[in-house]
């Protein structure tokens, strides 16, 4: 499978050392084409059979000034021979393709791990840019403790394409091909995929496609006839449950999920959304796929999008929108019109770094409280918050179901951290997928007088759609009457409707799933996390729990409402700890309603958690050196 | 339907108790609608009214059809989501000068240039009612509210020559207390498909009493209204010896008994491909010109969400059944053995 087969014997005195996982970062210029040459080495160590994990990272900037700081950016990939949850902590091997990308990159770089630099981009400008003084590359303080691979790569990329044809400024332009040919030789890579997609992306324009495999292919050539490195590393399969499979990020997956659910239940998607960081995505993926029959609507503004989204939902359709915390700041009303009229729809928040713009393309998860409590009045609604790339196809799934099962908005939580990282997804036969069933009333009912605000034994109110003869009925954002739905201002009829509302949602207790824990759990220490950092926390845990810790996991799926089993969990452990990246917002909520002390580790760097911080809080907890 | 010839006043009349004020435009709007609505061969069940906030957007609540009161000045979003996939219904949206000009302005823009096929009735009564009496974006300057007690210092804006500026395909005017007109307008509107938009000055005898009454006192109305025939020349007054004339860009009030003057009269043209005639009479304002009546533009082009649906149909004829493994095997898989 491997090309390395093929060359490496060729070379005696390069060695092969096996590796359990592996980290490379690629950092450029937002023009350098640094997620191209993630995305391909991630798909290409998918394909050889790795479990992979991803972490895009780029500027909110689409071109910032050329190799300045604001304008870095990297992807970084984790392959590995076993289950892993997260794209890893520090990096093994850091390619750096200007020195701004050195600056801000060297520092996640772990002691021996290989640096690979295009000594062409090292000029005096490129270090004006970057703000040094002195080149770093002969700083024996910034590169001694690496492994150091510089080379010329704008110039030998430029030799190496001459022959395609393409212009002197295009051929600097494939030296991420190059990069890429570079670590490909290191771990083995097969080049194959990456020259398929090659032909499929640029095809097109013979001579940039040949370009860009003659500068792949160089790559790897150097890489084989140089000093640094003498060695391959060798990452084996994982052992992934047998079945096909594919990559998938976060919102591809969110997508995936919703065309499924429409299906499944008959139904036609209608996406109402209006552009914004980072959830465009999924309107760009819903609008690609029109052959399901999926209507997208680019509103004018967040809070067209989604009342237009509410109009679907009278109408019948399966009507979703999504948006990031500034969006959902403006949907606020619109929404909590939707839990007055009591209709299923759902709101996806793919959180951002905050308040107001903040850090447009950064994850944080301080939108919880504004999901739980953001509208005005009592607007209870469930709230699901997604743990990671593949699981984003199943929890809008399951949203949607409990919007129809009991007839409520659902607002479902991502952060910019799922949405762009990818995962390898076990592809489901479209059978297994769960069955969505859907019941409207029918003319027929109307004979009893029918009464749009009756409801069934979960509290749920009749589906009835316009164009049903006998069960016309007006809905409105005004308190309505019990049962009738008629407008209705009386003191005990608002705080009747009040507790009912209030009621349906937490009544959906007794519908989810049980709690469950991972790791021990008669443990000391509990750690409870959700959405986004369930990687992090989880590898966090388990190498405490290989360690010796008696320390277990619980990872909230459903944050409103709460599954009825935590109240127990929560008092078994005579410590708990909540990672979260805001200030405490699960922390806050977990101590008001069970009244349990509960630590936090809090961090709002616009960065994911690494698994090494949550795990050394854990032993300090355990060891009685610290509490806040 | 053939259960159209059926339909009579009484199936569109909802059993709820009506909260409008003793007097106001509303109820004439409304008993006009319940009039027509009959007429037009939709069975109850298949329409829907949508309005944002304010006096006029409790109408949903006064007919038996569907509805939704919504939230202030958001009708038209509602209404988009219903239409592009309920496109068989016929969809109403209920707005007035506050909501669908001020909080509701950028939805109103946006619904009318997409030209989906709703109708938009504006009530304007110049004035701010359910929140008592503040101007609104048609108060003329000056105006003295509780909001403005030294007057507004507001440039009024003109609704249909807001809509003519979004292309809009059916532009008309009508007033709350002539029920034939009124009748008719709302059948023109419903007939044209793609967005109608409709402006229907209303009196609110709380808060604003009056401000139309040169256009409905039965003694001077002629001199101040001019009523549009589709071919028929701009002419009004009493005696019927003025018009409306065309002089270079400008329009200008011409008397009919000098031969040279009456060159210059107008012809209305309501399906003229281009807006700027119709812009030119919607322009005509109190009490330097008489104001149109009736409609001033239609001129039909494709409806949004025909175009929407026949995008997907497209899609599907296209691209083939619609599978679900064919979309998630789509780019780069591989097998994990067992």
């Amino acid at each position: 499978m491997s090309s390395a087969s093929a060359t490496a014997g060729a070379t005696p005195s390069i060695s092969v050392q096996e590796l359990e996982s592996v980290v490379v970062r690629f950092a450029g210029d937002s023009g350098d084409g640094m997620q191209l040459a993630g995305t391909q080495l991630t798909n290409t160590s998918a394909l050889g059979g790795n479990d992979v994990a991803t972490f895009p990272d780029y500027p909110a900037e689409i071109r910032a000034p050329l190799g300045t700081l604001a304008g870095v950016s990297g992807f970084q990939v984790r392959f590995a021979s076993r289950d892993i949850l997260t794209p890893g902590d520090q990096v093994d091997t850091l390619v750096a393709m200007n020195p701004a990308a050195l600056k801000s990159n060297i520092g996640d770089l772990k002691t021996g791990g290989i640096l690979i630099t295009d000594s062409d981009a090292f000029d005096s400008k490129g270090l004006k840019l970057a703000h040094y003084a002195h080149n770093p590359l002969e700083d024996n303080a910034v590169v001694s403790s690496f492994q150091h691979l510089n080379a010329p790569i704008t110039r030998l990329t430029r030799e190496a394409v001459a022959d395609s044809g393409i212009g002197r400024k295009l051929a600097a332009r494939c030296r991420n091909f190059f990069a890429m040919g570079l670590v490909y030789w290191i771990y083995e890579r097969d080049l194959e995929p990456t020259v398929r997609f090659i032909e499929r992306r640029f095809g097109k324009d013979q001579a940039v496609a040949e370009a860009d495999t003659l500068a792949l292919k160089a790559g790897w050539n150097f890489a084989e006839t140089s000093e640094i490195p003498r060695r391959h590393y060798r990452v084996p399969p994982a052992p992934l449950a047998a079945g096909r499979y594919r990559n998938l990020t976060g919102n591809q997956a969110l997508a995936y999920g919703l065309i499924s659910a429409a299906h499944r239940c008959g139904k036609q998607l209608f996406y109402g959304s209006y552009p914004i960081t980072p959830a465009s995505d999924i309107l760009h993926e819903l609008s690609a796929h029109k052959e399901f029959g999926v209507m997208t609507f680019q509103a004018e503004d967040e809070i067209a999008a989604m009342t237009s989204v509410i109009g679907a939902a009278y109408g019948g359709a399966m009507a979703v929108t999504a948006s990031a915390g500034p969006g959902i700041s403006l949907k606020l009303e619109a929404m909590g019109l939707a839990v007055m009229l009591e209709l299923p729809l759902l709101v996806l928040n793919i959180q951002r770094g905050g308040p107001s713009t903040g850090l447009p393309t950064k994850p944080e998860q301080a939108d919880l409280l504004q999901a739980l409590f953001g509208r005005s009045g009592e607007a209870p609604l469930p709230v699901l918050a997604a743990a990671s790339p593949a699981d984003c196809f199943e929890i809008v799934q399951e949203a949607w179901q409990l919007a129809v099962r009991f007839m409520t908005p659902v607002m479902v939580l991502s952060d910019a951290f799922v949405a762009s990282g990818a995962e390898p997804w076990r592809i489901p036969s479209a059978d297994d997928l769960p069955p969505i069933d859907i019941e409207h009333p029918t003319a027929a009912e109307a004979k009893g007088g029918f009464q749009p605000y009756q409801r069934n034994q979960l509290l749920a109110r009749p589906w009835a759609l316009p164009g049903t003869a006998g069960l016309m009925h007006r809905i409105g954002g005004l308190e309505k009457q019990v049962d009738t739905g008629n407008v209705n201002y009386s003191p005990d009829n608002h705080a009747a409707m009040t507790e009912l509302r209030a009621n349906k949602i937490a009544g959906i207790a007794g519908h989810i799933p049980a709690q469950t824990l991972q790791g021990d759990p008669q443990g000391e220490l509990l750690v409870v996390s959700w959405g986004g950092t369930y990687g992090a926390t989880a590898e966090a845990v388990r190498h405490c729990v290989r360690a010796g810790a008696k320390v277990a996991l619980c990872h909230l799926r459903h944050l409103n409402p709460l599954p009825a089993n935590l109240a127990g969990i929560l008092a078994r452990f005579p410590q708990i700890l909540v990672p979260e990246l805001n200030n405490g917002q699960l922390q806050r909520l977990l101590r008001d309603r069970f009244l349990v002390e509960a630590h936090g580790l809090h961090k709002v760097q616009g960065r994911p958690f690494s698994s090494r911080e949550i795990a050394v809080r854990i032993h300090a907890l355990l060891s009685g050196r610290t509490s806040s | 339907m053939n259960r159209a010839a059926d339909f009579k006043p009484a199936d569109f009349a909802s059993d709820q108790e009506i909260r409008w004020c003793p007097g106001c435009g509303d109820y004439s709007v409304l008993a006009q609608m319940k009039k027509v609505l009959p007429t037009l061969g939709i069975a109850p069940e298949n329409t829907v009214f949508i309005s944002g906030i304010g006096c006029s957007s409790r109408f949903p609540y006064y007919l038996n059809t569907y509805g939704i009161h919504g939230i202030h000045g958001r009708a038209p979003a509602l209404a988009t989501g219903l239409k592009m996939t309920r496109p068989e219904l016929s969809v109403w949206v209920i707005t007035g000068d506050g909501d669908g000009l001020s909080i509701g302005g950028n939805h109103l823009i946006h619904a009318i240039r997409r030209n989906l096929d709703i109708n938009i009735l504006l009530f304007n009564n110049q004035i701010y009612g359910l929140t008592k009496g503040q101007y609104s974006p048609t108060s003329p300057p000056g105006q003295i509210s509780r909001s403005t007690p030294y007057g507004s210092l507001d440039q009024p804006l003109n609704p249909l020559a807001l809509a003519l500026g979004c292309d809009a395909g059916f532009v008309a005017r009508s007033v709350d207390v002539w029920p034939q007109h009124l009748a008719e307008v709302l059948k023109r509107a419903h007939r044209h498909r793609g967005t109608a938009f409709v402006e229907i000055y209303q009196n609110c005898n709380i808060y604003n009493d009056g401000v139309f009454a040169w256009a409905t006192d039965r003694k001077t109305r002629a001199n101040h209204v001019l009523e549009l025939q589709h071919g028929k020349p701009l002419i009004f007054g009493e005696h019927q010896d003025q018009g409306i004339g065309l002089d270079g860009l400008q329009a200008r009030r011409i008397r009919l008994d000098d031969d040279h003057e009456r060159e210059a009269l107008l012809v209305h043209d309501e399906h003229a491909p281009d807006p700027i005639l119709a812009l030119l009479l919607a322009r005509l304002r109190h009490p330097e010109f008489p104001e149109m009546f009736g409609v001033l533009r239609d001129v039909e082009r494709p409806a949004y969400e025909e175009l929407a649906v026949e995008q997907i149909q497209q899609a599907q004829t296209t691209g083939g059944p619609a599978v679900l493994e064919k979309l998630f095997t789509g780019g780069d898989t591989w097998e994990v053995p067992a």
